[in-house]
């Protein structure tokens, strides 16, 4: 049951930082763009309610950081579903299928694997200008392989099952087999993978805006605050401390909560 | 002073008491079985003795060998006392053997790393034991690696490693369960052979090997000791109910009652039916019948394409060339393209009942599914009303309808499994090893439900075994396969009494006797099982056969009446 436990206190934790995300800039007296340059870089104090600072163009911190966790949830839950969908889709059809056709599905994945991610993310910012959505594509055209991967190994498995035999003996369709005996059985491990794909996700995305690619101004995002913060670090440590502590609490939290999922579905595979 | 002295051993992990207050002992030299059904701490006390219980494991009593305290010695003095004076023999040899490092530098290692030998000699040594323990061509196995041998094969090997170090004790947890019968008396012997003067403990579900190998034995049930003494003894005057029931649930091959012929019309038949895959040929041209109530059992040990004989017949898997005519209509393809109301007719239940349920599903899920499938037409109610009929048909009450699958114990979920290919009331139900994973007390029970349904519903019973001790409690008539092809087909009392083909009669033969006066016989057949990949010109069974003559070679019987019997053999017993 420490399983169970996990679950609900990372879970607990993410919930109650996005629940911060959205309710924050609500109640601030102050928004993510408005420049104040009598007040720039101040430290954190209740008084004039700039709870975590102003950064070096006096713009509330705290509005921002909320901003920027939004941003970076929306970023990896939506890259997330995106790579669940297609991957799922399409690992489950060839393992389904099998044969040529899974031969065929499975190299055009092993082709996309080759391509160099990075490089192929300054393309489509060359190519097609800085876009929030770009971020999107780029993040799930490589999460949904490794789904795609993993469904399919779990579902050619599942086809040689005893379970799926005697459904077929018992005249069942093929429709019906997928969705009631196969597709109930890929929820745990699909699940869990969620779950770790999420800070990958929002790694990938904070590497980007790290390096500048990412989110554009005066938009924020955890990884674009973590790095204006490093360049005013020696004058303004909390600009710095307070994104990168929520960033590595948020990554925490969804790896021990993948964790959690996983020995949960385990626990109710045996006995 | 005894070898080993075992005085209230009892092994606890956390709450659960797995093993308790179990005295054992073991004089130099002597054999002894330890007998009990799953979960009875045979293993766990074998284990102990070793010193390799996981760490979790909270063990008190005492265990001495040879007058020194084993437990929670230190590592290293069991280190040095697993090397040279306790060693095991485990029940799948591939995983203790490294799949890294050829059979030579294994057995050789244990020799060098306890200073056992020198370097020169270790080799010479090695190869003297491969030899011993009866390999063929010792020097090629030396330098092969496991998965280059044959299961039989890596178990001998695994005796080499065990008794090369020439311990004063061998552990051997089911050291047999995994191979075929006729390997398994190759090895029971071989047991008896070449330990010398080493003290043996067999861990066994088998009271046959027991009876035919251990000169004292103990019965476990749930972490208890029931009874132990002379094996003679124990089985001529059984003390305790537990080793009755035991008893009484370990059918013999040699007697007993075996079930009348059945003559009835038959309701599905098979013709020269071949199976293949790639390029294994796994059954070539057998053809039989099943008459309406009949029971035919058809029995072989791996490799010999059963499985696949049956599966190709329900449409699971494509059949190469052949026909099944059902109620006198051919059946063609595979099972999509069957026509629903044959599929409903002809059902299975497989060998492990835990894969053969959905783990999403709950038990009335599982058993209502093929109603839904065919007879849509049903009101939820009435459905519920035909499952819990048929739960209770097989023993199982109405508790056991919200129970998921793990939630349940391996009788109980054959029992789903075999409820479910019921439900629909089919006319041919197909067993495919339904009864080898199951205790025997529990295997009894499940047998008997079969035995009332026919009874009392005319249901004819495919049952696929390399048990032939439960065969002959069950089945009407008897197929024999070897190597894809059918070798002998009779009624159960003829077959039982007087088997004409050479394999029928070894495969009796080797069947372990649970009776202590009955002397076992020396294993009747050498070598194993061939790949069906290839399999030998003529009489695919003339390499083993002992009454094999050079027309084996050549020319492949065709299947003839031999008084009573139909049997492809040239030179058949008569």
């Amino acid at each position: 049951m420490s399983g169970n436990r996990t679950i609900r206190v990372t879970g607990g934790i993410l919930l109650a930082v996005a629940v911060l995300a959205l309710v924050g800039p609500w109640v601030s007296p102050h928004d993510y763009a408005t420049t104040n340059l009598d007040r720039i870089l101040a430290s954190p104090s209740l008084g004039d309610l700039h709870f975590f600072g102003t950064d070096d163009l006096g713009r509330d911190l705290f509005v921002r950081t909320m901003l920027g966790i939004r941003v970076t949830l929306l970023v990896a839950i939506v890259a997330s579903l995106v790579s669940l969908v297609i991957g799922v889709a399409y690992g489950a059809i060839a393992g389904f299928v099998g044969g040529r056709i899974d031969a065929a599905m499975m190299r055009f994945v092993d082709t996309l694997y080759a391509l160099p991610f990075i490089f192929f993310v300054i393309l489509l910012m060359v190519a097609f200008e800085r876009n929030f959505f770009l971020i999107f594509v780029a993040i799930g055209a490589i999460n949904w392989l490794d789904m795609a991967r993993i469904v399919r190994g779990q579902t050619l498995s599942l086809r040689e099952q005893a379970f799926v035999e005697a459904a077929r003996l018992t005249g069942l369709s093929m429709p019906r087999i997928v969705f009631r005996h196969i597709a109930p059985n890929l929820i745990g491990i699909v699940v869990v993978y969620v779950t770790l794909t999420i800070p990958q996700a929002i790694l990938v995305e904070s590497f980007l805006s790290f390096l500048g690619l990412g989110v554009q101004e005066p938009q924020t995002s955890l990884g674009a605050l973590v790095d204006a913060g490093v360049k005013q670090m020696e004058r303004a440590s909390w600009a710095l401390l307070v994104p990168a502590t929520l960033l590595a609490l948020v990554l925490m939290c969804f790896n021990f909560l993948g964790d959690g999922l996983r020995d949960f579905f385990d626990a109710r595979h045996s006995s | 002073m005894s070898l080993l002295d075992v005085q209230g051993l009892t092994i606890r992990y956390g709450e659960e008491t797995v093993v308790d207050g179990v005295d054992l002992f073991i004089e130099r030299g002597e054999s002894v079985g330890l007998v009990g059904e799953s979960g009875s701490g045979k293993s766990q006390s074998a284990l102990a003795v070793l010193g390799l219980l996981p760490p979790q494991a909270d063990v008190s009593g005492s265990i001495e060998f040879d007058g020194q305290q084993i437990l929670g010695a230190d590592e290293h003095v069991l280190d040095t006392l697993r090397a040279r004076r306790i060693s095991m023999v485990f029940q799948d040899p591939m995983q203790a053997l490294n799949p890294y490092l050829r059979i030579g530098a294994q057995l050789r290692q244990i020799l060098l790393r306890h200073g056992l030998a020198e370097k020169a000699e270790a080799g010479a040594q090695v190869l003297e034991m491969l030899g011993k323990v009866g390999l063929p061509d010792p020097e090629r196995q030396y330098r092969a690696y496991p998965h280059e041998l044959s299961g039989g094969m890596r178990q001998r090997v695994m005796l080499a490693s065990a008794l090369i170090a020439e311990p004063d004790l061998l552990i051997a947890d089911e050291p047999t369960t995994a191979l075929d019968v006729t390997v398994q008396a190759q090895i029971l012997d071989l047991l008896e052979d070449v330990r010398d003067n080493t003290a043996l403990l067999l861990i066994t579900h088998d009271l046959g090997v027991v009876a035919g190998h251990c000169e004292h034995m103990i019965v476990l049930d749930r972490g208890r000791l029931v009874e132990q003494g002379q094996t003679t003894s124990v089985f001529a005057a059984p003390a305790h109910t537990h080793t009755r029931t035991l008893l009484a649930a370990a059918p013999r091959v040699d007697k007993g009652e075996v079930p009348a012929a059945v003559k009835s019309s038959k309701i599905l038949s098979v013709g020269e039916a071949s199976v293949d895959y790639r390029d294994v040929r796994a059954v070539r041209d057998v053809s039989f019948s099943v008459g309406k109530g009949e029971t035919v059992a058809i029995v072989g040990e791996s490799g010999s394409g059963k499985s696949s004989l049956v599966r190709a017949m329900l449409g699971l898997v494509p059949m190469s060339s052949g026909r099944v005519v059902y109620a006198g209509e051919n059946l063609d393809g595979v099972v999509e393209e069957r026509a629903k109301s044959h599929c409903r007719d002809l059902q299975l239940v497989f060998q492990d009942p835990i894969s053969a349920l959905n783990p999403q599903m709950r038990v009335q899920t599982i058993v209502e599914e093929p109603l839904r499938v065919h007879e849509p037409q049903l009101s939820g109610p009435e459905r519920r009303e035909r499952v819990t009929t048929i739960l209770e048909r097989v023993g199982l009450s109405e508790k056991y309808l919200r129970r998921f699958p793990h939630q349940l114990s391996g009788g109980q979920a054959q029992r789903v499994a075999i409820a479910r290919a019921l439900v629909l009331e089919p006319r041919v139900l197909v067993c495919d090893e339904a009864v080898a994973a199951l205790d025997g007390s529990v295997r009894e029970q499940v047998l008997d439900v079969l035995r009332d349904v026919q009874a009392d519903t005319g249901l004819s019973i495919i049952f696929i075994s390399h048990d032939l001790a439960v065969v002959r409690s069950i089945s009407h008539r008897v197929l024999v396969m070897y190597l894809g092809k059918l070798v002998e087909a009779a009624d159960s009392g003829t077959l039982f009494a007087a088997p004409r083909h050479p394999y029928t009669r070894a495969l009796l033969d080797s069947v372990p006797i649970p009776d202590p006066v009955v002397v076992p016989r020396r294993a009747p057949l050498r070598g194993e099982v061939p790949s069906p990949a290839n399999p030998p010109p003529g009489c695919v069974f003339h390499p083993r056969c002992p009454q094999a003559t050079a027309k084996c070679g050549d020319k492949a019987p065709v299947m003839r009446d031999v008084s009573g019997s139909r049997v492809a053999c040239h030179h058949p017993n008569s």
